[in-house]
C-alpha cells in the first residue's frame, strides 16, 4: 500500500535534505529513505494507519504562497522559498509525501513531544524488563532509551491489570505491558481475517481482550507476538526460554508448503528456540504461520535417525545392494536443488526412473498453498522429474509386483505413506536417507542418516519459481551425515562420476548443466531470492490456489512478478 | 636531545675492598633477624575482609526467604569470561511468590572460569548475585568447581533488602488500582 | 672414669666404633645445619620458617611441643624421611657407575676429616696435663685436613661429569677451578700461624691440638687468640674457606640462577641429600678448624684457658664443658656462614677468580712475609 503502480515522485525535505519519494509515501517511510529513524509503536509498513500511539510526532511545513497572488514568498534571509511551518506537531504515520512537504525530525519541539510521550506511556509500564522476554528487542526500551527522559516523576501507583492471560493456545497475554498501539487487533483484522480481538474499558484502564466467546487461535496469531512493539503479547512456546540477545540469527525458509515463507532461526549453541519470519515483499511480507513456527523441534525430536557406523561401512553396504541391478529412486519434493541434482545424478549412474511423492493439503489463501512439498519445482527446474508427482507410487508398486525392481533407493521419502504395502517393501531392498524413523527406515536394508534443514544449506524453488536459500543454523546431529555428501557417495558407489558434495562446487556443476540455474548459484543468491523462467512448465497442473502474493494456473509467471 | 654526563666518583679505597659494604649489609641482615615477622599464618590466622570485597559469586535471598534471582540472564550475558550458565524456568502458578513469574531453574558458576570482577553484582537488576566475603574454593574435580544453585544460595544466605520490589508490587495487586 | 677397656678391644672394632660415632655425630649435625639454614633464611627475610611439623608423641607437652614445633626441628625428620622415599628418578644418559659413586665421595672426605679434629679437652689428672679429644691426634694434623678435604671436589667433578649433561659439567668445571685457585691463599693464610707456634729449633708440629696450647699459655701474647694477633691471616682463611666450601657468595658450582643446580642438577631423593650432608659437613669441619686456629680452640674466653677451669672437676664434666666451648664456638661460625649467605649475592665467576688469584693470593703472599719477619725480629730479639 506504500507503494502505488505507478510511482508518481514527489521531492520532500526531511531535516534539509532532499529526496525524491513516490507520491502516498508517508513521512516516516520517507524519513528512513534518508537514513533518519522516526520512533513509532502503532505503524506499520504491512498494516493500516491508525495513529494512535502518537510517538512518531514531526513537525512539518509548506512552501509559503501568497494567498492573494498565488506567488511564492521568498525569503529574504536565505534567498529560498519561505516556509509555513505548522505550529503543532503531527504524525509523521499518517501524513503522506506531497510536493514541497518539509519535514523536521529533530527540533526542540519534536524532542518534548517524544519525551512526553514516552512519558505517559511508561506512567503505567511495570518494571518487569529482568523477567521479560521482549527486553533486548523491545520498542518501549530502544525508544525509552533513545528518546526518554531518563527518569520518572511518576510516584503515584501503577495501574494494576490481568498478568497471565491465556489469549489462546500460543498466546499469552500480559496487559500491564500493553501500550494499547493496537496492531494485534489490526493484523487479526486485516490479515488473519480472524477479528478477535479488541480493547475493553477507558483511559488508562484499557485493556486488550479477546471477544467474549472467542480465542486468538488462528494458524497466524503467533504473528501478533512479533509484531507486539513490546512484550504484552508473547509466544507460550518461547515463554521464559531464552534472552533474545544469546539467540544467533540464521535465514532459513518455512518448508511446510511451496509459499517458501521467509524466515530466521534463532538458536544458542547448537540448540534452536524459535522461528521468525524474514521480510520478503514479494512473498511473506513480515508473516508466516504458526505450523512452521514448530518445525525446528524435529531438530532434536527422539526419534531422530542416527548411526555410530562409519559412513564408509553404510555406503559398502548400499553399493552391495546397488550392484544386483534393477534399481528404483524415489526422490523428494522436500529434498533442495542441490540434492535433487544429485538425485539426478544417481538415478542415472543406477540407470533407475525416478518417482516422486505428492502431498497436497487444503490452502488458506495466504501462507499455506495447497502443496505441502516445498521443492516441487526444483525436481522440475534440476530435470530430475519432467511431470508433476502423483500422491501414491502405483507406477512402482506395479514394478515391484511385477519383479522389474529388486532395490529401491528412498530419499527422504516414507514408501508405506506413499502407498507400498509391507508385502511389497518385504520384496525389495530399501536404502533409505532420511532424518526420521518410520515404517520405511525400519524395513530398510541400509538407513544412511541425514541432516534437517536447520542442520544444512541449500536452496528451493517455491510455486512463484523463486529460487531461495537457507543457511546451516545449528550443528548436524552426530551420526547423521550431509545429505549431499550421502549422495555423492552413493553416486560413486553406483559407478557413476565423482560429485562434488560442497555446494561452491555442486553449483560450478549445476551452473554449467542447468542454463535456467546458471545464476543461482547459492553464494550469489540474494536473501530475497531469485526469480526463474516458469514458461516450460506453464503447461503444468499445479495444484496450488491463490495465496499473498501469489496467483495460480496460466497467469502464474506474470503473478510472481508483481 | 641533551646529552648529559653523568659524572661517577672513583671508589674510595675502603669500598673497593667491599668490606664496609658487606658490615653494612650485615648489620641489615641482622636487624631483620630479630625484628617481629609480619607474616600472616593463613589458615590458622585469617585476613580481615575489607568492605566492598570482591569475594566468590553468591545467591541471595531477600528477608522474606524468596529467591531473588528472577533468571533475566544479564550475569550470564555480561561475565567477561562467560562462567556463568542460567537455565531459566517459570514459577508455578501455586507458589507464594507465582507474581514474580520467572526464577531460575538451574544455576550455575563455573568458579574454575570466574575471574571476581563483579561485573554480575553490579549488572543485576535484582541485586540477587553478590560477591560476598568468602575468597577460597577448592574441590577435587572440575565438577566439584561449578557451584550450582543450591550450593550459590547456601553460600549467599539472606541480605538485607532496601527496596522489596515484588512485596509491592504483589500488594499494589491485591489493593491496588485495578480497575 | 676408665676409658681403658676401650684400649683393650681390637683395633678393627675400635675403628668400626669410631667410624659409626662420627657419621651418628656429623649426620644429625648436619641435618641440623640444614633446617638451622632454613630458619636462618626465613628470619632474615621477615617469615617465621618451616613451623608446621610436628610428631604426634611430642605434640602434647604443654610448652616445649610447641615451641620445638615452631622452631621447625621436626620439619628436619619429615625432609629426611622424603629423601628416603622420594622416587629414584635416574636420567637415561648418565654413567651409571660414576653417577652412583659421586655422592659417596662426597660423604667420604668430608667423614674422613674430623677424626684428625680435636674437638675437645680433658684434664688427664695423671699425666697432669690436658689431653685433646680426637679420634686420630695426627702430628700433620691441619696437613691431613687440607690433604682430605681437598678431595671432596673429585665428587663434584665425577658428579658433574656423570651427569652428562652441560649445567653440571659447567658447575664441575667451576668447582675445581675454584678449589685451586683457593686452596693457596688458604694454605698461605695460615703458614704466619705455624710459624708462630713453631718455635726455632723446636720440635716442629702441625697438629692442631699444639695450636691451641699456644693460645692457652699465660702472659699478654700467649693467651690472646690468633684472630686478634693475625687478623689478616683469619680473614684470608676465612674467605678462602667459604670458596672452598662452596658457600655465598662463591657457589660457583650450584648458582642456581645461571646453572639451575649446578653439579647435582641431575640428581634426586637420598643422593642428592649425600651432597647436601657433605657440603654441611664440609662446613662443619672448616668452622671447626677455623675455631682451633683463630678462635682458641676450646678456650672459653681470651686469656681465660680451659686448663685452670676444669682441672678440679671430674674427668667427663670437663670434658663436656671443653666440647661445649669448642661447639659453640663452631656454631657461632656456622651461623655466621648463614648470615653471610643470605646478606651478600653471589660474584660472578670472572670476579671470584679475580679475587682468588689477583687480590686474596697477594694479600696472602704478602701477609706470610710480614709475619716472617716480623716473628724473625721477634724470636731473634
Amino acid at each position: 500500500m506504500i507503494q502505488p503502480a505507478k510511482p508518481d515522485l514527489v521531492t520532500v525535505n526531511v531535516d534539509g535534505k532532499e529526496i525524491a519519494v513516490p507520491k502516498g509515501t508517508n513521512v516516516i517511510e520517507a524519513a528512513r529513505l534518508v537514513g533518519v529513524d522516526v520512533p513509532h509503536y502503532c505503524y506499520h509498513p504491512k498494516l493500516s494507519i491508525v495513529g494512535n500511539c502518537r510517538m512518531c510526532l514531526i513537525e512539518m511545513g509548506m512552501p509559503a504562497v501568497d494567498p492573494a497572488t498565488k506567488q511564492p514568498v521568498m525569503d529574504p534571509a536565505t534567498g529560498k522559498q519561505k516556509i509555513n511551518w505548522i505550529p503543532r506537531p503531527q504524525i509523521g504515520c499518517g501524513t503522506n509525501a506531497s510536493p514541497g512537504l518539509h519535514i523536521r525530525t529533530n527540533s526542540p519541539l519534536v524532542k518534548d513531544c517524544r519525551e512526553g510521550v514516552m512519558e505517559f506511556l511508561l506512567i503505567n509500564h511495570p518494571l518487569d524488563c529482568p523477567i521479560c522476554d521482549q527486553a533486548g528487542e523491545c520498542k518501549l526500551q530502544e525508544q525509552a532509551t533513545g528518546y526518554g527522559r531518563g527518569y520518572s516523576r511518576f510516584i503515584e501507583q501503577k495501574n494494576v491489570k490481568p498478568k497471565r492471560t491465556q489469549l489462546g493456545p500460543r498466546v499469552t497475554l500480559d496487559d500491564e505491558r500493553c501500550i494499547l498501539c493496537s496492531r494485534c487487533i489490526r493484523f487479526s483484522k486485516e490479515i488473519a481475517k480472524d477479528d478477535v480481538l479488541g480493547f475493553i474499558d477507558r483511559g488508562s484502564y484499557s485493556t486488550l481482550t479477546c471477544f467474549p466467546g472467542k480465542q486468538l487461535e488462528n494458524n497466524y496469531s503467533l504473528n501478533t507476538v512479533d509484531i507486539c512493539p513490546v512484550g504484552a503479547l508473547t509466544s507460550t512456546d518461547f515463554r521464559f526460554k531464552m534472552r533474545v540477545w544469546f539467540l544467533k540469527q540464521t535465514n532459513s525458509l518455512d518448508t511446510e508448503t511451496s509459499v517458501g515463507a521467509n524466515t530466521v532461526v534463532w538458536s544458542r549453541e547448537g540448540a534452536i528456540y524459535r522461528i521468525t519470519p524474514r521480510r520478503n515483499d514479494e512473498v511473506n511480507d513480515t508473516w508466516m504461520p504458526d505450523s512452521g513456527r514448530i518445525a525446528f523441534k524435529q531438530v532434536a525430536a527422539p526419534d531422530r535417525l542416527k548411526t555410530s557406523d562409519a559412513l564408509d561401512v553404510l555406503i559398502a553396504r548400499a553399493a552391495d545392494l546397488l550392484k544386483a541391478g534393477s534399481v528404483a529412486v524415489v526422490g523428494s519434493g522436500r529434498s533442495s536443488v542441490e540434492e535433487q541434482f544429485l538425485t539426478r545424478k544417481l538415478a542415472a549412474a543406477v540407470k533407475a526412473t525416478v518417482a516422486l511423492v505428492s502431498r497436497t493439503g487444503q490452502g488458506d489463501n495466504l501462507l499455506i498453498s495447497a502443496d505441502r512439498n516445498p521443492n516441487v519445482r526444483g525436481a522440475l527446474v534440476t530435470g530430475l522429474v519432467a511431470t508433476l508427482p502423483e500422491a501414491k507410487l502405483t507406477a512402482l508398486a506395479a514394478a515391484i509386483d511385477a519383479g522389474q525392481v529388486k532395490t529401491v533407493i528412498s530419499v527422504g521419502e516414507d514408501l508405506v505413506a506413499a502407498g507400498l504395502t509391507a508385502a511389497q517393501l518385504a520384496k525389495v531392498s530399501v536404502i533409505y536417507l532420511g532424518t526420521h524413523a518410520n515404517a520405511t527406515s525400519a524395513a530398510a536394508k541400509v538407513v544412511l542418516p541425514t541432516l534437517t534443514v536447520f542442520e544444512k544449506s541449500g536452496s528451493f524453488v517455491n510455486q512463484q519459481f523463486r529460487i531461495q536459500k537457507f543457511s546451516k543454523a545449528v550443528p548436524g546431529l552426530v551420526g547423521a551425515t550431509d545429505d549431499l555428501v550421502v549422495l555423492s557417495r552413493l553416486v560413486a558407489a553406483a559407478g557413476g562420476a565423482a560429485q562434488p558434495a560442497d555446494l561452491p562446487g555442486l553449483w560450478t556443476l549445476i551452473a554449467a548443466e542447468i542454463p535456467a540455474l546458471a545464476h543461482a548459484a547459492h553464494a550469489k543468491l540474494p536473501e530475497t531470492g531469485l526469480l526463474l523462467d516458469a514458461a516450460p512448465w506453464a503447461s503444468l497442473p499445479f495444484v496450488e490456489g491463490e495465496t499473498l502474493h501469489f496467483k495460480p494456473a496460466a497467469t502464474a509467471a506474470v503473478a510472481s512478478s508483481q | 636531545m641533551a646529552v648529559i654526563p653523568l659524572e661517577r666518583k672513583p671508589l674510595t679505597f675502603a669500598e673497593r675492598t667491599y668490606l664496609p659494604q658487606i658490615a653494612f649489609g650485615l648489620k641489615t641482615t641482622l636487624r631483620h633477624l630479630v625484628t617481629p615477622k609480619e607474616t600472616l599464618e593463613y589458615p590458622e590466622q585469617r585476613p580481615e575482609i575489607p568492605a566492598g570485597y570482591r569475594g566468590v559469586p553468591t545467591l541471595v535471598k531477600d528477608p522474606n526467604g524468596r529467591e531473588k534471582c528472577v533468571s533475566c540472564q544479564l550475569c550470564e550475558f555480561v561475565c567477561p569470561p562467560k562462567a556463568i550458565r542460567i537455565t531459566p524456568g517459570e514459577i508455578a502458578p501455586d507458589d507464594p511468590t507465582a507474581h514474580v513469574e520467572k526464577a531460575p531453574q538451574e544455576f550455575e558458576i563455573d568458579m574454575l572460569r570466574c575471574i571476581y570482577c563483579g561485573l554480575c553484582q553490579e549488572v543485576c537488576p535484582e541485586e540477587a548475585i553478590w560477591l560476598q566475603n568468602q575468597y577460597t574454593m577448592s574441590g577435587y574435580t572440575r565438577a566439584e568447581m561449578v557451584n550450582n544453585k543450591e550450593r550459590l544460595y547456601e553460600l549467599g544466605g539472606t541480605l538485607p533488602d532496601d527496596h522489596f520490589k515484588w512485596d509491592k508490587k504483589k500488594s499494589a495487586e491485591e489493593q491496588g488500582n485495578a480497575h | 672414669m676408665d676409658f681403658s677397656f676401650y684400649f683393650d678391644l681390637p683395633l678393627w672394632i675400635r675403628t668400626a666404633l669410631q667410624g659409626i660415632a662420627v657419621i651418628a655425630v656429623l649426620f644429625p649435625i648436619s641435618a641440623a645445619c640444614s633446617m638451622a639454614e632454613r630458619k636462618v633464611a626465613a628470619w632474615v627475610q621477615g617469615r617465621p620458617g618451616p613451623n608446621r611439623a610436628i610428631v604426634p608423641w611430642v605434640a602434647p607437652i604443654p610448652f616445649l611441643g610447641r615451641f620445638l614445633q615452631r622452631l621447625g626441628v621436626f620439619q628436619l625428620m619429615a625432609d629426611g624421611g622424603k629423601f628416603v622415599f622420594k622416587e629414584d628418578v635416574i636420567p637415561g644418559h648418565v654413567n651409571k657407575f660414576y653417577y652412583y659413586i659421586a655422592p659417596l665421595l662426597a660423604l667420604i672426605p668430608a667423614l674422613t676429616t674430623v677424626t684428625v679434629v680435636p674437638f675437645g679437652a680433658y684434664w688427664d689428672a695423671a699425666a697432669n696435663t690436658l689431653k685433646p679429644l680426637i679420634l686420630a691426634d695426627l702430628d700433620v694434623g691441619l696437613l691431613a685436613v687440607f690433604a682430605i678435604s681437598s678431595l671432596g671436589v673429585y665428587s663434584i667433578i665425577i658428579a658433574g661429569w656423570a651427569s652428562n649433561s652441560k649445567f653440571p659439567f659447567l658447575g664441575s668445571v667451576r668447582a675445581s677451578a675454584q678449589l685451586i685457585s683457593y686452596e693457596l691463599s688458604m694454605t698461605l693464610s695460615v703458614l704466619p700461624v705455624f710459624l708462630w707456634v713453631n718455635a726455632p729449633g723446636g720440635n716442629g708440629t702441625l697438629s692442631l691440638f699444639d695450636v691451641v696450647q699456644t693460645q692457652s699459655e699465660p702472659g699478654f701474647l700467649g693467651g690472646m687468640w690468633y684472630l686478634f694477633l693475625m687478623p689478616l691471616s683469619a680473614f684470608i682463611f676465612l674467605v678462602a674457606l667459604f670458596a672452598e666450601t662452596n658457600r655465598q657468595p662463591f657457589d660457583m658450582p650450584e648458582s642456581e640462577s645461571d646453572l639451575v643446580g649446578g653439579f647435582h642438577t641431575e640428581y634426586g631423593e637420598f643422593k642428592w641429600s649425600l651432597f647436601f650432608v657433605a657440603e654441611y659437613a664440609h662446613m662443619l669441619v672448616g668452622s671447626g678448624v677455623f675455631t682451633l686456629l683463630f678462635l682458641g680452640g676450646w678456650n672459653p674466653l681470651p686469656w681465660v684457658p680451659l686448663a685452670p677451669l676444669i682441672e678440679g672437676l671430674p674427668v667427663w664434666l670437663g670434658g663436656v664443658i671443653g666440647i661445649g666451648v669448642f661447639l659453640g664456638k663452631v656454631f657461632v661460625a656456622i651461623f655466621f656462614f648463614m648470615w653471610v649467605r643470605w646478606t651478600l649475592p653471589r660474584f660472578r665467576y670472572d670476579q671470584v677468580m679475580k679475587i682468588g688469584w689477583q687480590k686474596l693470593l697477594p694479600l696472602s703472599i704478602a701477609n706470610l712475609i710480614f709475619y716472617a719477619l716480623a716473628i724473625a725480629l721477634i724470636e731473634t730479639r
